[in-house]
């Protein structure tokens, strides 16, 4: 998969969800990944509709469910993430404009790097789902943030295992 | 001639320090320290009005650098018998004998405006001799540190035969801000935490920063482009650069080659991480590894020729060696638990790594060829050893758990004892431990 510079930087300055990621961070995470755009994103958030709109990125988000969870060091899918997933990959045929980046994620229990290559894969075992339902590589792109961003904080299994996940985040963008 | 050689020996091996008689001093470290040399180091004396103060700085952060390794004891100067005399005067060494101070080490330090000269002798009080020239360092009010820095190095490599690490430099990840939330930013500071400076904002991530071999460029991942990349950082100009790197969605975990001709780094594609060579000054890319597995955190043997990293290959990750003109990797952990973040020693004798194990982490040590494995930490979460310049000290991260979790940074040496917070403000991760400054 290969997306042009020009591809990048619209992808970039237009993740319009990103205000509404629970794991994203607030303006201060500027930089990292999509959310470049948050206070554009935030102005954007009325014209994008709400989550009761069926082809707007909350719906996405809140209704189909963004993200699928891990077992210690799987990367396998469980019955209920796929079930996850064949939403997700409907909702990407139906709504073709738009383009996802899959976020990978461990939890903090290994090394820094080690869990960077562990988030990879997760976020790989989600884009090889939704492309063998369909939706088109091109549209899909991956991204691993290791231990770096968990969601929850408590040092037990029982944030552990939510934060192990792959999120996937709608953007706005075109493969011109 | 008398010898003393205090051998330095392992508890577990030898319950008591051999003492014998036939050289100068010596203090042989091997694997840890039972009884620390007891030396003494009166104030240096004021060759200039004005420089006093100065040259009690001085004198004290030297003595802290000793005392803090855990080899030498000081001597407080409530205990000396004779009022040490001045720089050029000869020592009575009879007063430190009575004392059992084993090294005494005098200085002299003298201001000329911003220039600042420091003299050292270090003397061996058993035979009555000056070990070693005496000698001077020049420098400027401001870099004063790095003087009581050098003096503490020439004592400490006088005595042990070893090279010293104190006026050296760290580069790590300065961290900030809620769990959820972490800030991260590039910082360097000295090797005890002083003189901390940043190097990045914290705008993005951060991660694993790891110095050339002269100490003038430092190569780290940072999502800065919205995805994992590698940079290098001129050290002197804060300047900074994307590495062109193979391509991939990802390159991360960075490391300078001994000759700082080549990087090598995992890159990531379709999921898969594989470890990459490039070659700086041609921009060629060498593919190292071909396995589905994830191979990551590779480092150099010091002569080029070999690389230790992780790999997932077995099912569990696990630590190989690989020779890097090609051929076979050979597995060299097979203890309990996972092994991660090989680091080679600049002796070359040993690798250092992160193991975890039954719900601990640990930093330990195992010869190239996997064998003498030894713990020297333990604690929920230990990683990323870095090395000191001379191979005897390992620094660091510790994180607590929890919701409050912070990092910070430790040192231990390779024995396994003298486990110290290094002192840094704010959170502190990924330490990389530069060279002995010129």
């Amino acid at each position: 998969m290969t997306f042009t510079t020009k591809a990048l930087v619209v992808l970039l300055a237009l993740a319009t969800t990103a205000c509404t990621r629970p794991d994203r961070f607030g303006g201060a995470d500027g930089a990292d990944g999509m959310a470049g755009a948050n206070a554009g994103a935030a102005a954007n958030a009325g014209a994008q509709g709400a989550a009761g709109d069926p082809s707007s990125p909350q719906y996405f988000s809140q209704t189909i469910g963004d993200r699928v969870l891990f077992s210690v060091d799987s990367i396998a899918l469980t019955p209920e993430g796929r079930s996850t997933l064949d939403g997700q990959a409907q909702w990407l045929q139906t709504n073709s404009d738009y383009l996802a980046i899959i976020e990978g994620h461990a939890d903090e229990v290994g090394t820094r790097e080690y869990n960077i290559g562990l988030g990879s894969r997760r976020a790989n075992a989600v884009r090889e789902y939704l492309v063998s339902r369909g939706v088109p590589t091109s549209r899909l792109r991956t991204i691993s943030y290791g231990k770096e961003r968990p969601i929850e904080v408590c040092s037990d299994e029982s944030c552990y295992s939510r934060n192990r996940r792959a999120v996937t985040v709608i953007s706005v963008g075109s493969m011109s | 001639m008398l010898t003393r050689i205090f051998a330095l020996l392992m508890a577990v091996f030898m319950a008591a320090p051999a003492l014998a008689q036939d050289g100068p001093l010596r203090l042989t470290i091997t694997d840890g320290v039972i009884e620390p040399l007891p030396f003494a180091i009166p104030t240096f004396e004021a060759e200039t009005s004005g420089s006093e103060q100065l040259a009690q700085d001085i004198t004290r952060l030297a003595a802290q650098d000793l005392t803090n390794t855990g080899l030498f004891r000081e001597i407080p100067a409530s205990a000396f018998i004779s009022n040490p005399a001045g720089f050029g005067t000869p020592l009575q060494f009879a007063d430190w004998r009575a004392i059992n101070a084993q090294a005494v080490i005098r200085g002299a330090v003298a201001v000329n405006g911003d220039q600042v000269s420091v003299k050292f002798r270090l003397y061996d009080v058993f035979t009555g001799e000056e070990l070693g020239e005496g000698l001077q360092f020049a420098g400027t009010q401001q870099g004063w540190r790095r003087m009581a820095h050098k003096v503490a190095d020439a004592a400490y490599s006088r005595i042990t035969g070893e090279g010293g690490y104190f006026d050296s430099r760290v580069v790590f990840v300065s961290e900030s801000g809620p769990k959820d939330n972490r800030q991260k930013r590039l910082a360097i500071m000295d090797y005890d935490g002083a003189n901390l400076q940043y190097l990045t904002d914290s705008s993005s991530i951060v991660l694993a920063p790891r110095f050339s071999p002269r100490g003038d460029r430092v190569l780290y991942t940072t999502y800065e482009s919205g995805f994992p990349r590698i940079n290098v950082l001129d050290v002197a100009s804060v300047g900074r650069q994307q590495v062109n790197t193979a391509e991939g969605e990802m390159a991360f975990s960075p490391r300078f080659s001994s000759d700082a001709s080549r990087v090598i780094y995992s890159l990531t594609n379709g999921g898969n991480t594989d470890l990459y060579i490039t070659d700086i000054a041609s921009g060629q890319h060498t593919r190292l590894t071909e396995a589905p597995s994830i191979e990551t955190s590779p480092s150099f043997s010091p002569d080029g020729t070999q690389i230790a990293f992780e790999s997932d290959r077995s099912g569990t990750p696990q630590l190989y060696i690989m020779p890097i003109g090609g051929g076979e990797s050979r597995r060299i952990s097979f203890g309990d638990g996972r092994y991660g973040t090989p680091v080679w020693s600049p002796r070359g004798d040993l690798i250092a790594f992160t193991k975890q194990n039954a719900g601990r982490f640990h930093i330990g040590v195992m010869r190239t060829d996997g064998s003498e494995e030894r713990l020297l930490t333990a604690s929920p979460l230990d990683e990323g050893p870095t090395w000191s310049p001379n191979g005897r000290v390992l620094m660091f991260t510790r994180e607590s758990l929890g919701a409050s979790g912070t990092s910070s940074l430790y040192t231990t040496d390779v024995g396994g004892l003298n486990l110290r917070a290094v002192p840094v403000e704010g959170g502190a991760s990924d330490a990389g431990w530069g060279p002995l400054q010129p």
